[in-house]
């Protein structure tokens, strides 16, 4: 009888572990989801106050592709270009930490997290100082022909890839890190055992092996990037707002809620579209290693 | 969330506002009831003084001595009320939408006092929409003191909601140590000297008023053409890259530190910015400016009582002149004049806080129509955010 007993046990077990998690997600992802879909199909008008009527209003959602192509394009060039640029700064910093950083790994990876103690409107406030036209980097590139003199860095789209490249970095370099560190160097040995060259043995070996960790970086990246908005808003100027800044816009300057949902919806379903473009192109076995 | 919201009253909450199912509706319905220690606690405990004010202004719009807001200091002596000042209203609509959830399901906003503009639709529509509390008056023996052209707005008629507490113009800033003046609109939307480091304002009206006047048209009487006029100069300027970036009160610290140039900007805010750049100078463009007037207002919810006795006490000539020399200003408050020039006689030069004719007369009321326009305002905040 107590065998039985556990049995039944064993079989609610995994239930009990899952449901705070499951709950959670569905009072604080589901639910609201839901919302957002039926706002995005409500109608109405601020100016009649705030009476906004479900309608199955489907122009909401047409009318935000046709005005605002070219913010949705500058969303996933600058969230791309960002993507990229993270992984090419931290795929080195990583391997080095993980291969090379021998006792002091633990501090290293805290010098890469550092900066998440600070909150991320303040880090990209302090961008907007160190950018400054009259600042230290503005200076240092003219001096260098980098810019031409009166040029200036802040309140352009590079000063905008650059921020949001800066923000999401540890996303990449500690999934990278992770899945660099559990490769066996013996393999690596190997590799040049049998005469690979140290290039041909990263190439083959090393670089394959780290692929986990470049699909979950590159997804930490570019997902919330996509999306950002402070970012455009405090760097960039009003010919590189993206997408972000104009879903925001439309919550909190316009109060036009409906716009708003159906725009966020058609984020969501592009990046979908494109994540799972991605891992049919890499391999979903690479996301699980 | 400290308190445990059951179903029943999550929904009684949600419903009350009519907006269970949006997504403002729902966070303000999580928002808990409860008031944060010292809150207000509501209109109902009449003629009690809380223990703390909350008090929502723009940046430089009060008095300062170094970390102190003198005439608050002054306020809690008199009366044992501390102020809680929050700089936090950047610019209209974003602060309106920061407290729109609140207001719309029934609860407070964890303000007693916030300020808005009449040239924004704002303050119309909280009085419309019942989310502001009618002023105590009997607290408020100083509204005396409210100059008769400010007695009677057409969105509050006997001022029963609302008391002015800083009018103000809109004009262009520009720093002298990086560029001579800058007098024009023309000079502005226009002089490659200027080439991306001009700034324009989120404010709808400032915006408006100031490029219409360069187009010789009149802000006051907004139609589709000249409407339509003012976006395409507005866009020419954007697309040619020469406006940085639209501001609302944030552009204070870009023009101070030289990213900006020159910039729209509000008249007592450069005298004010001064302590941190002494080379910023404002002037109203020769094509004519705006006029404006910011109103204290309770938010629903807001402690009647005390917030009544403190715009009593900004009432008081004397503590009026006291913020004024410092804000610079145009002071609502009848007899702030006289005490101001009695404590610092310079000051009777100072057009900001006392305009001459030509500035008035170069200063446009915004088309309150238009305010209201939903096709204009749609216009609007995707010119300024895409």
């Amino acid at each position: 009888m107590g065998l039985g007993l556990f049995h039944r046990h064993r079989g609610a077990t995994p239930y009990l572990l899952l449901a705070p998690g499951m709950l959670w997600l569905a009072a604080f992802f589901l639910v609201p989801l839901g919302f957002l879909a039926y706002q995005s199909l409500e109608s109405g008008s601020i100016i009649a106050g705030f009476g906004y009527a479900f309608t199955w209003a489907w122009s909401n959602y047409s009318s935000a592709v046709r005005g605002y192509t070219g913010e949705f394009e500058r969303s996933f060039e600058y969230a791309g270009l960002a993507t990229v640029i993270a992984l090419v700064v931290s795929y080195p910093v990583a391997y080095w930490i993980a291969f090379r950083g021998g006792r002091w790994k633990n501090l290293l990876l805290l010098f890469i997290v550092a900066p998440f103690f600070v909150t991320y409107l303040i880090r990209t406030l302090a961008w907007q100082t160190i950018l400054s036209d009259h600042g230290l980097v503005v200076r240092l590139l003219t001096d260098i022909h980098l810019i031409s003199p009166g040029g200036r860095v802040l309140a352009t789209g590079t000063a905008v890839v650059a921020g949001i490249t800066y923000n999401f970095l540890p996303f990449m370099a500690l999934p990278l890190y992770v899945s660099l560190e559990q490769i066996d160097q013996t393999l690596i040995e190997a590799a040049e055992d049998l005469y690979a060259s140290k290039w041909r043995a990263f190439l083959r070996v090393t670089f394959p092996l780290s692929l986990p960790g470049v699909v979950a970086g590159t997804l930490l990246t570019f997902i919330p990037a996509a999306g950002d908005f402070i970012n455009a808003q405090l760097l960039g100027s009003p010919t590189s707002h993206m997408i972000g800044n104009v879903i925001q816009s439309k919550f909190l300057g316009l109060q036009d809620y409906p716009a708003a949902a159906a725009m966020s919806f058609i984020l969501m379903a592009i990046i979908l579209a494109l994540v799972l473009v991605y891992a049919r192109v890499v391999g979903t076995e690479k996301l699980t290693g | 969330m400290t308190d445990r919201i059951t179903r029943k009253v999550f929904l009684r909450r949600a419903a009350a506002s009519g907006s269970i199912l949006t997504v403002p509706g729902l966070l303000a319905a999580c928002g808990g009831g409860s008031s944060g220690p010292g809150t207000a606690g509501g209109s109902t405990e009449a003629h009690k003084l809380a223990k703390t004010l909350h008090f929502s202004n723009w940046t430089l719009y009060i008095d300062k001595k170094g970390n102190t807001h003198p005439s608050l200091d002054q306020f809690q002596k008199k009366y044992g009320v501390h102020v809680d000042y929050a700089e936090d209203i950047n610019d209209n609509a974003s602060f309106f939408s920061k407290i729109e959830p609140n207001l719309s399901s029934g609860q407070p906003t964890g303000r007693d006092l916030i300020v808005m503009t009449d040239n924004s639709r704002y303050p119309a529509l909280l009085v419309q929409k019942g989310w502001v509390e009618k002023l105590d008056k009997s607290a408020i023996p100083n509204i005396k003191n409210l100059i008769p052209q400010q007695r009677h707005p057409s969105w509050d008629p006997n001022r029963d909601y609302s008391l002015p507490w800083q009018s103000g113009f809109t004009g262009i800033g520009w720093n002298e140590k990086l560029t001579d003046p800058v007098t024009s609109m023309g000079d502005l939307l226009g002089s490659k000297k200027l080439r991306g480091k001009v700034g324009l304002l989120t404010e709808f009206s400032d915006t408006m008023c100031l490029v219409m006047g360069y187009n010789g048209d009149d802000p006051s009487h907004i139609t589709d053409k000249t409407f339509n006029r003012a976006m395409t100069t507005i866009q020419k300027a954007v697309h040619s890259g020469q406006i940085r970036q639209f501001y609302g009160n944030d552009y204070a610290s870009a023009l101070s530190n030289g990213d900006l140039t020159a910039t729209m900007a509000w008249s007592g805010d450069i005298v004010q910015l001064h302590a941190d750049n002494p080379h910023l100078n404002w002037q109203q463009p020769d094509t004519g400016g705006d006029i404006w007037t910011d109103n204290m207002l309770i938010p629903e919810g807001g402690n009647v009582y005390t917030a009544s006795v403190y715009m009593n006490f900004v009432y008081d000539p004397k503590i009026a002149a006291e913020i004024e020399d410092y804000v610079n200003y145009v002071c609502p408050v009848l007899g702030a004049k006289e005490a101001l020039i009695k404590k610092d006689p310079a000051v009777a030069k100072n057009t900001l806080i006392f305009p001459t004719k030509k500035q008035l007369d170069l200063a446009h009321n915004i088309d309150p129509n238009a305010l209201n326009n939903e096709k204009y305002q749609t216009a609007w905040q995707n010119l300024i955010s895409a």
